[in-house]
């Protein structure tokens, strides 16, 4: 065991971070002041609607990309500060996973090879003996038969190519790994067997994980919290049960009501449906962004700018009326 | 419902279609039947690769050229056998009696014409009625109205539109000309989920308005519980359980492989700590297993699966195509 | 290049198929490249054996009075030009300058391109900016009408006529190379790269070069055919290769004058640059599918 400082203390935090981009309209709120954090060896899930800037906070907390602002402290230190060096030897500790099994292998290379890479790239071992035994660990412990190391992702079928992504991920030991929609594009048997390694692997791993998606089902199965966002901004954000069973923000719970649920009684519930189209992210007005398409709207949504305020312990919401 | 016969919409019996390239054979569908009435909706659930897209485009009889072929079987529609018909009769019957929404709303909408063209071209293609501009004009704003398009935006374009609003003007030109029957192809996968909700009840009350049959095809069971009358579960080609809604969602017998489809969606209101898959992959189209097609992935697989084809077994309208519940005694055993 | 396994123990373990074969297997349905591909063959054969074929000096050089524009007959296959030069001697050594030619300075302004094009592609910015219009400025200008102008600055020989034509073709390269490492590098692997902590040498050498090698290729084995026309028209016009050297196009521009007479002499050369920048354009189409690896058949 560690120090316990070292334990209580979450392994990322998110700092106000912001991330505009520059668009011939005006800018693009991708992200908007989000502060977040995440234990060790738990999961955080971001759920949101395309466009909501999920994908661009789960670049940004890598620093794949800079964002405009704000802070991410990974065990304690802000990786915002360090030089390219120190950056790259940082990389090993923090990993991501793609949604797009097609598009995240290099179509080039092979399985063998698409494995090693970091392992190469990081001078992690000194001899190719050593490389060739951690691949074939990597491969057993993802659950991919020895006989592809030597095929090309494009002769895999989406499972086992995502099992590949997670291989890459997985073979230099990593402590936080994003997971951007990493079950999105495969069939939902598939996706079953997908989640229950990922969660298979944060228990002996002991990992910890930003799961991103728009699937709440899936998220609600694989999180210990979820944050909730909407046009960059992050809404609500508690407890995986929690949220479920006490959703707070209007949002939320239209989120939630739209789920199809595949049994009898989902025949006879009369849904929630939204009205209107979602906000332009570009120049958002201040106050409520879901105000135009929230049925408890009041004028004074739009007052001024909102704060995630803590109704219930754990329990936070960005909402004038119900926060 | 006092005439069966004339109630029947659809009829489709034992259809067999292959994809032949010139290195292999591909055999998509493999002998599939199925009946929907006027008015009702099936669904077909299934994976990638279950046939559940080829069946539909040999409905309309747009299997890609030279490659695709309905080897066996009839596609009865209105008493018309659908593999028969000459080309121009098909032309004919595409749009005007069926017709088809696609996944992909951006690809079957034309970039460079506004909505309205778009909707009239439609219209002006299966003028049956001889109605002149202004008539059309006038279907056109009411079909936008019907799947809550604000007239005003009829001579936008494809891109002024979000995802939710192109599939509006999709479902918008695929009911221009009254169709008795609508495929939708995963018509809102490609849709965020509050937009989807939109979609989907949209649909819904459209169909229960205009008395359309409708056959949806999807991966998720959820959509599916929530829309249809009867489904279907596809698997490798073949139609491997059926039934009435209630028969799928309701009743505790089910094919294996059905069962492995529910044990993978995580459940929203139970408590499941590990999700049950399917182990194992979508076998090779090319190069089908012998006897029951699941067997290689069945749980429950016993020796006679691998060797003999399995037994169709109907309780009343349920139909579950299993070696397993032969034993059981179901009624009205087949093959 | 990343590392492959331990050859020893890996490649008895686990057989690898190799992309090479395999895209030599799909290149070897397409009859007409095959076609292309054996001519080129036969051509380069022809160009390393001019030597034995005929000797250099004594009949491609020296001059003959008493056998001047003899038809085509036993001793002169391809008959002798205004000079008494053999046409056949001159054709063989003649190969090795236009093949030559064509190959070294594609060769060159592909690499002086591609390494701008893949600079310009993966960082973008201001560079991107300067180089591109930089580029923009040479496009504007015809490829031959650019080549006249350097060559006629620097004067006219063998050394001058390669930068001209070098360069000339620097710009397509650039352009060719940029798009492609554009698609590239918008793909989710290169992003896994970086998040693996490669630098971006390795990143544009090792991911993103080899997926953008397809189109390069292509355009490289047109560029070939089209350097070799380029040369002939320079030498055409008298600013190419000087003579008594044997270049086919300047071959085809010194027998102009005979034409009528003795047609033989124009054919020859002119046939032969059609037959290599036909063979040529052949195996670069076969290429352009043979290397797309989703034309999986």
């Amino acid at each position: 065991m560690k120090k316990t400082d070292d334990n209580e203390r979450p392994l990322v935090e998110i700092i106000d971070i912001k991330k505009y981009f520059k668009t011939p309209f005006g800018l693009l709120h991708a992200v908007d002041n989000i502060s977040l954090s995440i234990s060790r060896g738990k999961t955080l899930g971001i759920v949101g609607e395309s466009g909501c800037g999920k994908s661009t906070l789960g670049r940004v907390v890598l620093r794949l990309i800079p964002p405009t602002d704000g802070k991410i402290l990974f065990n304690g230190e802000n990786i915002l500060d360090y030089d390219k060096k120190k950056m790259r030897l940082m990389r090993q500790k923090m990993q991501m996973i793609f949604q797009d099994p097609y598009s995240s292998l290099n179509p080039r290379k092979t399985v063998y090879e698409i494995i090693a890479e970091p392992l190469v790239v990081n001078c992690i071992f000194d001899s190719k003996r050593k490389i060739n035994e951690r691949v074939l660990f990597m491969m057993e412990t993802v659950g991919l038969a020895e006989r592809f190391i030597n095929t090309y992702p494009h002769e895999l079928d989406g499972g086992r190519r995502q099992r590949i992504g997670l291989a890459r991920a997985l073979s230099m030991n990593p402590q936080f790994i994003v997971c951007d929609e990493p079950v999105s594009a495969l069939d939902v048997s598939i996706q079953a067997q997908i989640l229950n390694l990922l969660m298979d692997l944060q228990d002996s791993l002991g990992l910890t994980y930003m799961f991103i998606t728009h699937d709440l089902s899936v998220v609600k199965h694989i999180s210990d919290e979820i944050a909730v966002l909407y046009i960059g901004q992050c809404v609500e954000r508690a407890p995986s049960r929690e949220l479920f069973q006490n959703p707070i923000h209007p949002y939320t719970k239209i989120l939630l009501s739209s789920i199809p649920v595949p049994s009898l009684k989902s025949r006879s519930i009369q849904r929630e449906v939204v009205k209107g189209e979602v906000t332009d992210p570009i120049n958002p007005k201040p106050g409520c962004r879901f105000a135009p398409r929230c049925k408890y709207y009041k004028p004074e949504c739009l007052s001024e700018e909102l704060e995630l305020k803590e109704v219930k312990p754990n329990h936070y919401v960005m909402c004038r009326l119900f926060g | 419902m006092n005439n069966e016969i004339k109630n029947k919409l659809l009829e489709i019996r034992n259809l067999k279609v292959v994809y032949e390239t010139d290195l292999d054979t591909i055999y998509a569908v493999n002998g599939i039947s199925f009946e929907l009435d006027k008015g009702q909706t099936l669904g077909i659930v299934g994976e990638t690769g279950a046939g559940k897209t080829t069946t539909a485009l040999s409905i309309l009889r747009l299997l890609p050229q030279d490659i695709g072929k309905i080897t066996e079987g009839n596609i009865i529609f209105e008493g018309e056998d659908l593999t028969l018909v000459s080309e121009s009769m098909m032309r004919k019957i595409r749009g005007e009696k069926i017709s088809m929404i696609f996944q992909d709303p951006m690809t079957s909408l034309n970039p460079v014409l506004s909505i309205e063209r778009q909707l009239l071209e439609a219209l002006e293609l299966h003028n049956t009625q001889n109605r002149d501009k202004n008539q059309l004009k006038a279907r056109v704003d009411e079909m936008l109205e019907l799947v809550g398009i604000p007239k005003n935006r009829k001579h936008e374009y494809p891109h002024q539109f979000s995802g939710g609003m192109k599939q509006r003007v999709v479902i918008a030109m695929a009911l221009a000309c009254n169709p008795l029957l609508i495929i939708a192809d995963e018509p809102t996968t490609a849709l965020d989920v509050t937009i989807q909700a939109q979609v989907l009840s949209m649909m819904k009350e459209l169909k229960e308005k205009l008395g359309m049959s409708m056959i949806l095809i999807t991966h998720d069971l959820g959509i599916v519980a929530e829309t249809c009358d009867k489904v279907a579960v596809m698997y490798a080609g073949e139609i491997i359980e059926s039934g009435s809604i209630e028969d799928i969602f309701g009743r505790e017998k089910h094919h294996p492989y059905t069962v492995g489809l529910f044990g993978s969606i995580p459940n929203l209101e139970i408590e499941t700590p590990r999700l049950s898959p399917i182990d194992g992959l979508m076998p090779d189209p090319t190069n089908l297993p012998s006897g029951c097609k699941f067997h290689p992935r069945c749980p429950e697989a016993m020796e006679i699966c691998s060797e003999e084809l399995p037994p169709i077994i109907e309780y009343g309208s349920h139909t579950i195509v299993c070696h397993k519940f032969k034993k059981e005694g179901g009624v009205n055993e087949k093959n | 290049m990343s590392e492959r396994p331990n050859k020893s123990v890996f490649d008895k373990k686990y057989s690898k198929k190799s992309q090479k074969k395999e895209i030599w297997r799909r290149m070897k349905k397409n009859k007409l490249s095959i076609i292309g591909l054996v001519i080129f063959c036969i051509l380069v054969i022809i160009a390393l054996s001019a030597d034995f074929i005929a000797d250099y000096e004594e009949l491609a050089i020296k001059q003959h009075g008493d056998i001047r524009l003899q038809k085509p007959s036993k001793e002169h296959i391809f008959g002798t030009d205004q000079y008494g030069r053999d046409l056949l001697a001159r054709m063989v050594h003649g190969s090795r300058i236009s093949l030559g030619l064509g190959f070294f300075t594609t060769g060159i302004s592909l690499a002086i391109g591609g390494f701008l094009g893949a600079m310009t592609g993966y960082y973008g910015g201001i560079f991107d900016e300067i180089v591109m219009r930089l580029m923009d400025i040479l496009l504007s200008i015809p490829a031959l009408l650019l080549a006249i102008a350097i060559v006629s600055a620097l004067g006219p020989n063998m050394i001058n006529l390669l930068i001209a034509i070098t360069i000339s073709q620097i710009p397509g390269f650039t352009r060719i190379v940029r798009s492609t490492v554009l698609t590239v590098v918008g793909e989710d692997y290169i992003e896994a790269a970086r998040a693996c902590g490669s630098k971006d040498f390795r990143i544009i050498t090792n991911d993103v070069l080899p997926n953008a090698i397809g189109p390069i290729i292509v355009q490289g084995t047109m560029s070939v055919a089209k350097m070799i026309l380029l040369a002939a028209g320079l030498s055409f016009i008298g600013l190419g290769i000087q003579p008594p050297q044997p270049e086919w196009g300047y071959m085809l521009s010194e027998a102009r004058e005979y034409m009528r007479d003795y047609p033989h002499l124009v054919l020859i050369p002119g046939i032969a640059i059609a037959i290599s920048v036909f063979s040529i354009n052949l195996i670069g189409d076969g290429l352009r599918d043979a290397l797309d690896p989703r034309l999986r058949n």
